[in-house]
C-alpha cells in the first residue's frame, strides 16, 4: 500500500521509558514495505515454471517427429539468430530507458521505450514469418509432437512478448498522462524485470531448441 | 527374508477380523500375491507399533488432562524438551529406516518385470521351466488374450496351468486400462503403443475374477474376466477346445471386435493371424497404417524430411472410432449424438434387460468346469477374412515401443 | 432451432435445445430447487433492499476479511452439491448388484464421480483453505490488508467463475466423464468428443489462476507485512502453514495452468501433446498432473496442521511444544512434497529402483507429520484441556489422520501399491486424510474463528452434534470402504456382480447418511447461533483466551483491523501482551490508509465465465467479443490510479470509542 519502501521496525525501536516494553506502534512509525516487486518476481517465477513445463514436454516430445520433417529440415538458423539479436538489443535499449528514468529525463525514457517497442515488433513480426513459412511446408503443430511442442514452447514466449509490446504501449501513454510518478515508476520496473525474463526466457529457447536441434 | 522375519508381528486379532469375509487379497492363490499380502501385513504391523501408542495417548492425555481433572499437573510454560524432541523425531525414523528397507528389497523382488525366482514359498522355481507367455490386449471393454505358443486367442477368458509361471505382455487398443486379477498378482497398466510385463505363477486351481482397474469409458464397470487356473491336463483340455472353435482370429476380425462393446460373451479362436499383436501393440492393425516401431525407426534416423505428408495420414490412429462412426469412450453431450444426461445408453452398452451375467464362480474345484455355453458367442464378429494382407512387419517379433524396462 | 443450420451454427455453436437437459427428472427437480432457491434469495435481497450494501460492502470490497468469508460461504454452498453427488453414488453402489442395474447409467455416474473430486477439492478445500488463510493471516501478523487487496479480490472470483462454470455444466450440456484428473488418451478429443472436458478444463484454468494469484498474494503479505518484532520464528504457526502452502500453491499450480493448457490445444487445435499416434505422450500428462497434484494435497492439509496447532495451544491453555520443530517439520513436508509424484501411479511400470525411490521420499514425509502429531500430543501433556467444539475436531482429527496416514504410508510400498491401487482401500485412504484431515481442520478453524468474524460464537450444542455426526459418519462410511479394497474391489464402478459384497455398500451408504445429518447440524449451528448471538455475543474479541494477534482487537474487527500496529516481542504476541499486563490505548489515533473498493474484481469474473462459456460452446464471436472486454476492462483498470483513502481520524475515534465503552460495560 504505502508507496515508499521503507526500513523495517524491530520491536527495540518501540521502547517505551525506562524497559517497559510498548505494545502499539502510537505514532504510525511502521509502514510495511510495498510487496509489488517481490510478489511481481514471484509471478515471474510461476511463469518460469511454465516454461519449464514446456521445456520439460519438449525435451520429451522433442524427437517425436512422426516419420516427418525434423528440426534440421526446418529450421533457418541464420532467421533466428537474427531475430535474437532483436530480441537482445531490445533488452538493451530498454535499459537505457531505465537509465533516463533513474535521471527523471522523461522524454528521453519514453523515445527508448518506443525503440524497445520496435525491436520487440520486427522480433513478432520475425517469429510469425517464421511459423507462416513452417506451415507453408506442411509442418504445422498437428504434424507431428515435436512440431506441437516446438510452436507451443516459441509461441507461448512470442505470446509473452505481444503482451509484453501492449503493455509498453499502455505504460508509454501512462507516462504521457501523469509523467514519472512512483506508481508509473513501479510498473516500468516492473515490465523491466518481464522484459527481461523473456529475454533470459528466449536465450533457452534459442540455445535449446535451435541451435541443440540443428547443431 | 525381511518379510519372513517380521511374520511375527502379525497382529492376529486383526488377521482373525479380516479373514471374516472374503477377502480375496488376503487369502490369495498366487505365489506373487501372497508375497504382496505379506507385506501389507507385516508393513501394517510394522505401523501399528508407533499408530497403537499415539492413538492411545492421544485418548488418554485428552481424558487426563482435561480442564474439571484438577489433580492433573498444569504446566503452562513447558513447552520444549530436547529429550522428547529427539525422540519425537527418531522414533517415526526408525520405523521408515525399517520400511524403507523393506520397500527396497521388496520392490525390487516382487518387480513385475522381473521373471520369477519360485513358485511358492516352498518351492524353487524348476530348472528347465519354460513359462506361459499370454499376450493381453485391452479392448472396449472386453479382454483380448492371445496365447502365441498354443496359437489360440481368447476373449474375457484366460487359463493357465497350476505352477508354471506365465508371462503376461500387456497393452491396450484404445485409452488407459489396468490388468488385475487380485487371486494372482498386482496389477500393471495396459497402455496403447506401449507393453507393460507382469510375471506370476497360480498355485491353486479354481476361477478367479479378472478386471480393469483403471477407469477407461462408458462399459468400464462390466470389463471383467475369468482367470482359470487348470491342472496340465485341464489346460491342455482348454486349449484343445480353442482349437476345435473353428473360429480364426483374422485382422478383420479383429477390428471389427475392437469397436467398443460390454459384457462381451467368452469366445475362442481357433487361430489368429500372424503377427496381429505386434500389430495391435504398434497400432497398425488396420490395413495401409504405419507400424509405430517402423515410424520410431525413422524418428531415429532423423524423420523423414519435408516431403514426408503422406505419413502423417498412415499414422493417424485415434481418429479411427470418428471414421467409423464409433462414439469416443467418454463422450458427453455435443460429440456424443444423444442429448444432454439422455437415457439412452451409449454406444456398444446393452441395454439393462438382456445383458448377460459374466459372473465368476467361487470355489476351488473347477476340473469339470464347461465352457461350451461360451464357445459361440460374438454374434457380431465378423466372417473369418483370410489374414494374407501384409504390408507391415507381420509376423516379425514386435518391437515394444516405449517399453519402460527391461 | 433455426431453419438454416449455417447461421445456427454461427449463431450459437454446437449449443442446441438438445443440451438442456429436459427429461431428466433428477436434474428437473433440481434445476426447479435452485431456481425456487434463487428466486427466493433474489425475491428477499429485493425486499430487503441488500443489493446496494451486498455490491458496496462485500462484492466490490477487498477488505480481506469479506473476501475471506467469501471464499467459505462459497466453499460451503460448492460442499452441497459435492456432497450431493457423493449421496448419489452411495445410492447407486448400494443398490446395483445382479439384475439391479441402480438407478445411475454409466454415462451418468461417471460425470457423478468426477464432478465429485473435481467440486471437494477445488470448490470446498481449496475455497475453504483460502478463506481462511484470507481471514486469520493478516490479523495474526498485525497487517491490515493484504499486500495487493484488488488481486485478492479478482482472485476470488476467478475461483467463483470457475464454480459457476462447473455447476453451469449441469443444467447446459454434461460434465467430463473422465475422473477427477481427466487422463489422456481418454479426455483426448477422439475418446472424449463433447463439452463435458472443456467445462473441466475451463473452469480449472479460470479458478487455477484465481488460486495461483492469491498465493503470490498472501506470501508477499507474510513476507512484508508482519508487524514490527515478528521475526519470521515468531509468527503464529497458522501463518507458518499458511506460508508454505502459498509457495507450494505458486510452484505447483503452473504445471497445472501448463498442462490443461496442452490438453486444450490437442483437444482445440489437434496437437499431439498427449495423444496415442503421432508422437503423443499420454505418460507425460499423466506425471506433469501428479507434480501439481500431489503439491496440491499438502496445499490442502498444511493449513489445517496450522489450524489444530493453534487450537491445541489455545484451548490445552499452554504453549505450543515444540515451535521450532513444528516450523521445520512444516518446511521440510513443503519441499518433500516435491519429490513423490510418482507414487501415484507405481502401476505405469517404472521399474523398482524408481518405483522404490519415490516409495521411500513419501515415507519420509510420516516422519514431520509423525512429529507434528507428537508436537499437539505434548501440547495436551500437562495441559489444562476444554473440550470446546474445536477441540473436540482436534482429537476426533489426531485419531482419524493418524489411522489415514498409516494406510497412506502402507500405500506408499509399491508391491503393496500394485494390489490396493485404484482400490476402494485408495478411496478409502484419501478419504481418511482430506475429510479427516483438512474438512475436520476447516470445520475446526471456522468454530474457532467464527466469534472473530462475526461478534458471537457458534452454538456449542449443535456443534457437537454436528462432530460427533461427522465423525461416526465418516468411520461409517469408508471403514467399509477399506475392507472393500481388501476383497478386490476397484473405485468408479457403477455396478457390481457379487451379492456378497452389498452389505459393506449399504453400511458405506448408512455413513454417508450419518454425514448428511452431520453437514445439516453444522446449518442448524450456523441458524442456531444466529437466532441466539446475543447470548451468545463477545464483547472482549477474545472468546477463547487466546494466544496470537487476531485476539487482540475487537470482534468483529473494524474495517482496519488495529487501530494502532501492534508490536510484538514474543510468540504468542497476544498471550505475551495480556501476561505483561498491556492495556489498550484509548486515545491519540491517528488516520488510515486503506485501499479503496473496486468493481472490477467481480466484472472481470462474470466476464471469464461468458468467454469460457462461449469456448466450451465453440461460439467463437461471443468468445472474441468477451475476450476483448477482458482485455478492455483490465487495461482501463490499470488507468484507475486513485485506489487508496484514508479512514478519517475522527471515524477511527467513533469505532475506537464504541468499544471502549464496549468493554468497559463488560466490567
Amino acid at each position: 500500500m504505502a508507496a515508499h519502501s521503507t526500513a523495517a521496525f524491530t520491536a527495540d525501536d518501540f521502547k517505551g521509558p525506562g524497559d517497559t516494553p510498548v505494545f502499539h506502534d502510537a505514532q504510525g512509525k511502521h509502514h510495511p514495505e510495498g510487496g509489488t516487486m517481490l510478489g511481481f518476481w514471484l509471478y515471474l517465477m510461476s511463469d518460469c515454471l511454465i516454461f519449464a513445463a514446456l521445456f520439460a514436454v519438449y525435451a520429451v516430445l522433442g524427437r517425436n517427429y512422426a516419420a516427418g520433417p525434423s528440426p534440421k529440415d526446418l529450421f533457418d538458423l541464420k532467421l533466428v539468430a537474427l531475430n535474437t539479436s532483436m530480441l537482445l538489443f531490445s533488452s538493451i535499449t530498454y535499459g537505457f530507458a531505465m537509465l533516463e528514468m533513474e535521471k527523471e529525463k522523461q522524454g528521453r525514457m519514453l523515445l527508448w521505450l518506443g525503440v524497445t517497442g520496435l525491436f520487440g515488433l520486427c522480433f513478432i513480426g520475425l517469429e510469425l514469418y517464421e511459423f507462416h513459412h513452417l506451415i507453408h511446408e506442411g509442418a504445422t503443430p498437428q504434424r507431428s509432437a515435436f512440431l506441437s511442442a516446438f510452436f507451443t514452447l516459441v509461441g507461448t514466449h512470442g505470446l509473452h512478448v505481444s503482451l509484453g509490446i501492449v503493455w509498453l504501449v499502455i505504460l508509454m501513454i501512462q507516462v504521457q498522462m501523469r509523467g514519472l510518478g512512483d506508481e508509473n515508476k513501479r510498473r516500468l520496473m516492473c515490465l523491466s524485470m518481464f522484459w527481461h525474463f523473456l529475454d533470459v526466457v528466449w536465450i533457452g529457447v534459442f540455445t535449446f531448441v535451435y541451435l541443440m536441434g540443428v547443431l | 527374508m525381511t518379510v519372513r522375519i517380521l511374520r511375527p508381528l502379525l497382529l492376529l486379532p486383526v488377521f482373525g477380523l479380516l479373514s471374516g469375509c472374503n477377502m480375496v487379497l488376503m487369502q490369495p492363490s498366487g505365489d506373487i500375491a501372497m508375497r504382496q499380502r505379506d507385506l501389507i501385513l507385516a508393513s501394517t504391523g510394522l505401523m501399528l507399533l508407533i499408530i497403537i501408542p499415539v492413538i492411545a495417548a492421544t485418548l488418554f492425555f485428552a481424558w487426563r488432562y482435561r480442564a474439571s481433572n484438577k489433580a492433573a499437573t498444569y504446566d503452562p510454560d513447558w513447552h520444549h524438551s530436547t529429550h522428547l524432541e529427539v525422540l519425537i523425531w527418531s522414533a517415526p525414523l526408525v520405523i521408515v529406516i525399517a520400511l524403507g528397507a523393506l520397500t527396497w528389497i521388496s520392490t525390487h523382488t516382487l518387480d513385475p518385470y522381473r521373471p520369477l525366482s519360485r513358485l511358492d514359498a516352498s518351492r524353487p522355481l524348476p530348472k528347465d521351466v519354460k513359462p506361459l507367455v499370454v499376450e493381453v490386449v485391452a479392448l472396449d471393454w472386453k479382454w483380448l488374450f492371445f496365447y502365441p505358443d498354443q496359437g489360440i486367442a481368447t476373449v474375457n477368458e484366460i487359463a493357465a496351468p497350476v505352477d508354471v509361471p506365465i508371462t503376461f505382455k500387456i497393452t491396450a487398443a484404445t485409452v488407459m486400462n489396468s490388468f488385475f486379477i487380485p487371486a494372482l498378482a498386482g496389477q500393471i497398466y495396459a497402455m496403447p503403443g506401449m507393453e507393460t510385463k507382469l510375471h506370476a505363477v497360480i498355485n491353486k486351481p479354481g476361477t478367479f475374477e479378472g478386471m480393469s482397474a483403471n477407469y477407461s469409458g462408458s462399459g468400464f464397470s462390466r470389463m471383467n474376466f475369468r482367470f482359470v487356473g487348470l491342472d496340465q491336463a485341464g489346460f491342455d483340455a482348454w486349449v484343445a477346445k480353442a482349437k476345435a472353435a473353428d473360429k480364426p482370429l483374422s485382422r478383420d476380425a479383429y477390428l471389427e471386435l475392437e469397436r467398443p462393446s460390454e459384457r462381451e460373451p467368452v469366445t475362442f479362436y481357433s487361430s489368429v493371424d500372424p503377427g496381429l499383436y505386434g500389430r495391435v501393440l504398434n497400432m497398425c492393425a488396420v490395413p495401409g497404417k504405419m507400424c509405430m516401431h517402423e515410424m520410431m525407426a525413422i524418428d531415429a534416423k532423423g524423420g523423414a524430411g519435408k516431403d514426408s505428408h503422406a505419413n502423417r495420414a498412415r499414422l493417424e490412429y485415434d481418429n479411427r472410432y470418428a471414421e467409423r462412426g464409433d462414439e469416443g469412450n467418454a463422450a458427453t453431450v455435443g460429440g456424443s449424438g444423444r442429448s444432454s444426461h439422455s437415457p439412452e445408453q451409449p454406444q456398444g452398452m446393452k441395454p439393462k434387460s438382456t445383458a448377460p451375467e459374466v459372473k465368476p464362480h467361487s470355489g476351488s474345484d473347477h476340473s469339470g468346469h464347461d465352457h461350451s455355453g461360451h464357445a459361440t458367442g460374438a454374434g457380431d464378429a465378423a466372417p473369418a477374412g483370410d489374414g494374407t494382407k501384409s504390408d507391415g512387419p507381420g509376423g516379425t517379433d514386435p518391437v515394444a515401443p516405449g517399453q519402460l524396462n527391461k | 432451432m433455426f431453419s438454416n443450420p449455417d447461421l445456427q451454427k454461427l449463431l450459437f455453436g454446437r449449443l442446441t435445445l438438445d443440451a438442456v437437459p429436459l427429461h431428466e427428472p433428477i436434474l428437473l427437480v433440481t434445476f426447479a430447487m435452485v431456481g425456487l432457491g434463487g428466486l427466493v434469495v433474489l425475491g428477499g435481497l429485493t425486499y430487503f433492499r441488500l443489493w446496494g450494501p451486498l455490491w458496496r460492502d462485500w462484492f466490490t470490497s477487498v477488505d480481506h476479511k469479506k473476501i475471506g468469508i467469501m471464499y467459505i460461504v462459497l466453499a460451503l454452498v460448492m460442499l452441497l452439491r459435492g456432497f450431493a453427488d457423493a449421496l448419489m453414488m452411495r445410492a447407486q453402489q448400494a443398490m446395483a448388484f445382479g439384475a439391479n442395474e441402480g438407478y445411475l447409467p454409466p454415462h451418468h455416474y461417471d460425470q457423478i464421480f468426477t464432478a465429485h473430486g473435481v467440486i471437494m477439492i477445488f470448490f470446498v478445500a481449496m475455497p475453504l483453505v483460502t478463506g481462511l488463510m484470507n481471514y486469520v493471516v493478516p490479523l495474526q501478523i498485525g497487517a491490515r490488508d493484504v499486500a495487493f487487496p484488488f488481486l485478492n479480490n479478482f482472485s476470488f472470483w476467478m475461483t467463483v467463475s470457475g464454480a459457476l462454470t462447473v455447476m453451469a455444466s449441469l443444467f447446459v450440456g454434461e460434465f467430463a466423464r473422465t475422473g477427477w484428473l481427466a487422463y489422456p488418451p481418454l479426455s483426448g478429443p477422439a475418446m472424449s468428443p463433447g463439452v463435458g472436458v472443456d467445462y473441466y478444463i475451463w473452469a480449472l484454468q479460470i479458478a487455477g489462476i484465481g488460486t495461483l494469484l492469491s498465493g503470490i498474494n498472501l506470501i508477499a503479505t507474510i513476507v512484508k507485512m508482519r508487524a514490527p518484532g515478528m521475526s519470521m520464528m515468531r509468527m503464529p504457526i497458522f501463518t507458518w502453514t499458511s506460508l508454505c502452502t502459498n509457495i507450494l500453491i505458486v510452484a505447483a499450480f503452473p504445471v497445472l495452468t501448463a498442462v490443461l493448457s496442452m490438453l486444450s490445444l490437442d483437444r482445440y487445435v489437434g496437437t499431439h501433446f498427449f495423444s496415442n499416434d503421432l508422437g503423443g505422450n499420454p505418460m507425460m500428462y499423466v506425471n506433469l498432473v501428479w507434480i501439481w497434484g500431489h503439491p496440491e494435497v499438502y496445499i490442502l492439509i498444511l493449513p489445517a496442521f496450522g489450524v489444530f496447532s493453534e487450537i491445541v495451544a489455545t484451548f490445552s491453555r499452554k504453549r505450543l511444544f515444540g515451535y521450532a520443530s513444528m516450523v521445520y517439520a512444516t518446511v521440510v513436508i513443503t519441499i518433500l512434497s516435491y519429490l513423490v509424484w510418482l507414487h501415484h501411479f507405481f502401476t505405469m511400470g517404472s521399474g523398482a529402483s524408481v518405483n522404490s525411490f519415490f516409495g521411500i521420499t513419501t515415507m519420509i514425509i510420516s516422519i514431520p507429520t509423525g512429529a507434528k502429531i507428537f508436537n499437539w500430543l505434548f501440547t495436551m501433556y500437562r495441559g489444562r484441556i476444554d473440550f470446546d467444539v474445536p477441540m473436540l475436531w482436534t482429537v476426533g482429527f489426531m485419531v482419524t489422520f493418524t489411522v489415514g496416514g498409516m494406510t497412506g504410508v502402507l500405500l506408499a510400498v509399491p508391491p503393496a501399491d500394485f494390489v490396493l491401487h485404484n482400490s476402494l482401500f485408495l478411496v478409502a485412504h484419501f478419504h481418511n486424510v482430506i475429510i479427516g484431515g483438512v474438512l475436520f481442520g476447516m470445520l475446526a478453524g471456522i468454530t474457532y474463528w467464527f466469534p472473530k468474524a462475526f461478534g458471537y460464537k457458534l452454538d456449542p450444542f449443535w456443534g457437537k452434534t454436528s462432530f460427533w455426526f461427522w465423525l461416526t459418519g465418516f468411520w461409517f462410511a469408508f471403514m467399509p470402504l477399506y475392507i472393500l479394497g481388501l476383497m478386490g474391489v476397484t473405485r468408479r464402478v457403477q455396478h457390481f456382480d457379487d451379492p456378497s459384497l452389498q452389505i459393506w455398500f449399504v453400511i458405506a451408504a448408512f455413513g454417508a447418511f450419518l454425514i448428511l445429518l452431520g453437514i445439516a447440524s453444522f446449518i442448524v449451528t450456523l441458524v442456531v447461533s444466529f437466532l441466539r448471538r446475543e447470548e451468545l455475543r463477545d464483547l472482549t474479541g477474545d472468546p477463547w483466551n487466546g494466544r496470537t494477534l487476531e485476539w487482540a482487537t475487537s470482534s468483529p474487527p473494524p474495517d482496519y483491523n488495529f487501530a494502532f500496529t501492534p508490536v510484538v516481542h514474543d510468540h504468542d504476541a497476544w498471550w505475551d501482551m495480556k501476561k505483561r499486563g498491556y492495556v489498550r490505548p484509548v486515545s491519540g489515533f491517528n488516520k488510515i490508509h486503506m485501499p479503496r473498493s473496486t468493481a472490477a474484481g467481480i466484472i472481470l469474473g462474470m466476464l471469464s465465465i461468458v468467454f469460457s462459456f462461449a469456448m466450451i460452446w465453440y461460439i467463437w464471436w461471443l468468445a472474441a467479443l468477451s475476450f476483448v472486454a477482458l482485455a478492455v476492462v483490465t487495461i482501463g483498470h490499470t488507468f484507475n490510479y486513485a485506489r487508496d483513502f484514508y479512514i478519517p481520524v475522527d471515524e477511527v475515534v467513533r469505532t475506537e470509542n464504541a468499544r471502549t465503552a464496549l468493554l468497559a460495560e463488560r466490567v
